[in-house]
């Protein structure tokens, strides 16, 4: 599904540029619960910002369901990260003025569904992730968690092949990290390939693969050992 | 290219950021409000120089004859000057090209009127027909005098609008007899005059008629004309001198000789009057434009502070999908719409409240306040295009920004 080869992403500062990607390489399959970990400046956001097309790499390839990502233009990226990608954000990033419907439907506005559509599609996954009841209030009326889930609704109305999730509990105590959790593993179980960047050890332990990362290199990359619960 | 989607999206947005809305609309409407006013109380100063300037053609020329104040060629001063039959047969004939209306004048004041019981006294005119056009009189009964009139030396009359109001009441004069010092004249014409009371009170006979009942022989008073509208301001003033000097020379007058021919040529106030309104316009024309600047300046400001503020919104678009172009048409579309309505709704209420002043300024010489209808749609047009652009630059610049940039917007 998503198939890095060496990757290379520096920034310019000032005169110098800061090398933040050093030659990455990793290959996430379809339906993993793959999460990167690291420390702030190790280079997990830079990664996802590529991996979401949402910035630019310097060197090496990227494939994103098994399409090489060249010469991108501001379009086609937009293209591309509606058809295949889901965002979840630290931050939520819900538009403020839009209801919790609104906003998991603004997707599919820009993929050119119906309104009608739209509406329906959306209510659904709103149902989905529990919060058909708060369909009609907006963000500020909502919740930490619950504007969490509401990303998460969004992120996955448009059936994206790769959810991708920045620090999505970053902003969430832990009762409400959990049940966030909860339901990425939920989806995932239903087959969606889901990337996680978090710098919680607890939070990566949820998830099936984690892969660290530290001064732009990845330093292990291991499955994770479940307990299995009966 | 119709999408209501695109429409419905746009007014959801406009009405879910009301403040916003009401903020970009308000500039718009008050500075369209503000050039509807200033520009329409300009036109009213205007209206009221145009109308002072209106009493008579714009295009006047009136020769009278005083007496001499210098000794010339070996005549005395104070010489008296007599107009008489062959200075106007002299005029015809020499500036013909230049003339459009001529007459020579008879005027004889306080002539004592009779009809039946009412008197009251006149001053009569003994006039050729082209006098009226001079007077700009406007004929509101019958007719004006004929040339068949002057011919046959006919006993009638034009009269002025109150005349036939002093003599029959709210009955029409038309067709009656006044007597007008024993003799008596019929009435073939009402008219009414733009130039005032004064202008109405007049009585208008033959020149020819006149002539021979009291003067008895070839003089007569003075001229009025119209020079030919199609000379500029300068010809007409040079036509005017030309005038005066043959008159001059004509009649044996030292050219420095101010009292004996006295020309008072219309173009030369008219001169000053272009000059006046030239300058006048230029201050309501500079009033107009300074306005839509700082209407302009004003949208361009709000315009970059609401995608300003929209940077992260925009961020949140683009990471879902939002192409660029899409990012664009939305702020294009929202400030085109939000513009036009508000530009309109200010438009509106411009032209209104310049009807209901109406002429209540009049005395503070703002007379008939208005503004063309294709100068404030055009004002508002470049509003809303000064809008359009104001909100296109910072659209082009958010809709390149990386959403990953924008999202770290706070």
């Amino acid at each position: 599904m998503i198939k890095i080869e060496n990757l290379h992403k520096s920034y310019p500062m000032g005169k110098d540029s800061l090398h933040v990607l050093k030659g990455l390489d990793l290959h996430i399959k379809e339906g993993e619960f793959v999460s990167i970990m690291g420390a702030s400046g190790s280079g997990k956001s830079t990664l996802l910002n590529i991996v979401g097309l949402l910035d630019i790499h310097d060197e090496g390839s990227y494939y994103l369901n098994g399409q090489l990502i060249e010469k991108l233009d501001e379009k086609k990226a937009a293209v591309l990260r509606n058809k295949f990608l889901g965002f979840v954000f630290q931050s939520f990033n819900l538009i403020t003025y839009k209801t919790a419907l609104e906003n998991v439907a603004l997707p599919l506005y820009y993929k050119g569904v119906g309104r009608k559509e739209r509406q329906e599609i959306a209510l659904q996954y709103l149902d989905k992730v529990g919060l058909k009841d708060r369909a009609n209030h907006v963000p500020s009326e909502l919740s930490g968690g619950e504007k969490q889930r509401v990303a998460i609704a969004r992120a996955l109305v448009t059936d994206p092949k790769v959810v991708l999730a920045d620090e999505p509990t970053g902003a969430l105590d832990s009762t409400t990290s959990g049940s966030v959790m909860e339901l990425l593993k939920e989806i995932n179980r239903e087959g969606m390939t889901v990337f996680v960047i978090t710098h919680e050890e607890d939070i990566a332990a949820e998830t099936d693969r984690i892969v660290r990362l530290r001064d732009g290199v990845i330093i292990s990359d291991e499955k994770v050992l479940k307990t299995v619960k009966v | 290219m119709f999408d209501l989607d695109r429409w419905i999206e746009m007014f959801k947005t406009l009405s879910k950021n009301k403040l916003r809305t009401i903020l970009s609309g308000f500039t718009i409407s008050f500075a369209i409000l503000l050039f509807t006013l200033l520009f329409g109380i300009g036109n009213g100063l205007k209206h009221t120089f145009e109308k002072a300037f209106a009493g008579d053609s714009q295009n006047s020329v009136y020769i009278n004859a005083g007496t001499t104040t210098k000794p010339y060629k070996g005549l005395q001063s104070g010489r008296k000057i007599q107009f008489r039959n062959d200075d106007t047969k002299f005029m015809n004939e020499k500036f013909e090209g230049d003339i459009q209306y001529f007459s020579p004048n008879i005027q004889r004041n306080n002539v004592q009127a009779i009809y039946k019981g009412e008197q009251n006294r006149y001053t009569v005119r003994g006039v050729y027909p082209d006098y009226q056009p001079l007077e700009s009189a406007v004929i509101q009964d019958g007719r004006f005098l004929s040339v068949l009139d002057i011919k046959n030396r006919a006993k009638v009359i034009a009269i002025g609008r109150l005349v036939e109001k002093d003599l029959f009441g709210n009955l029409s004069g038309m067709g009656k007899n006044i007597n007008l010092e024993g003799i008596s004249y019929k009435v073939i014409g009402v008219f009414s005059d733009p130039g005032g009371d004064n202008d109405e009170r007049y009585i208008y006979t033959p020149f020819t008629t006149f002539q021979s009942m009291y003067k008895e022989n070839d003089e007569l008073d003075y001229f009025g004309l119209t020079f030919n509208p199609k000379l500029n301001v300068d010809q007409a003033i040079s036509f005017g001198n030309l005038l005066t000097k043959l008159m001059k020379e004509k009649h044996n007058v030292d050219p420095r000789d101010q009292g004996a021919i006295r020309v008072r040529n219309y173009a030369e106030g008219t001169r000053n009057v272009q000059q006046f309104m030239m300058v006048l316009n230029i201050i309501i024309l500079f009033i107009g434009i300074g306005t839509l600047i700082a209407g302009i300046i004003g949208i361009s400001n709000i315009m970059v502070y609401i995608v300003k503020e929209r940077t992260k919104e925009l961020g949140i678009r683009k990471a879902l999908g939002a192409t660029p172009k899409s990012i664009i048409g939305m702020i294009m579309l929202e400030s085109i719409f939000v513009t036009a309505i508000a530009g309109y709704a200010g438009l509106l209420l411009g032209v209104f409240a310049l009807k209901s002043l109406g002429d209540s300024l009049e005395k503070y010489f703002i007379l008939n306040p208005s503004v063309e209808t294709y100068v404030v749609v055009g004002a508002t047009i470049v509003l809303v295009i000064a809008g359009t652009i104001a909100g296109y630059i910072p659209a082009k610049r958010a809709a390149r920004i990386k959403p990953i940039v924008a999202l770290n917007d706070e």
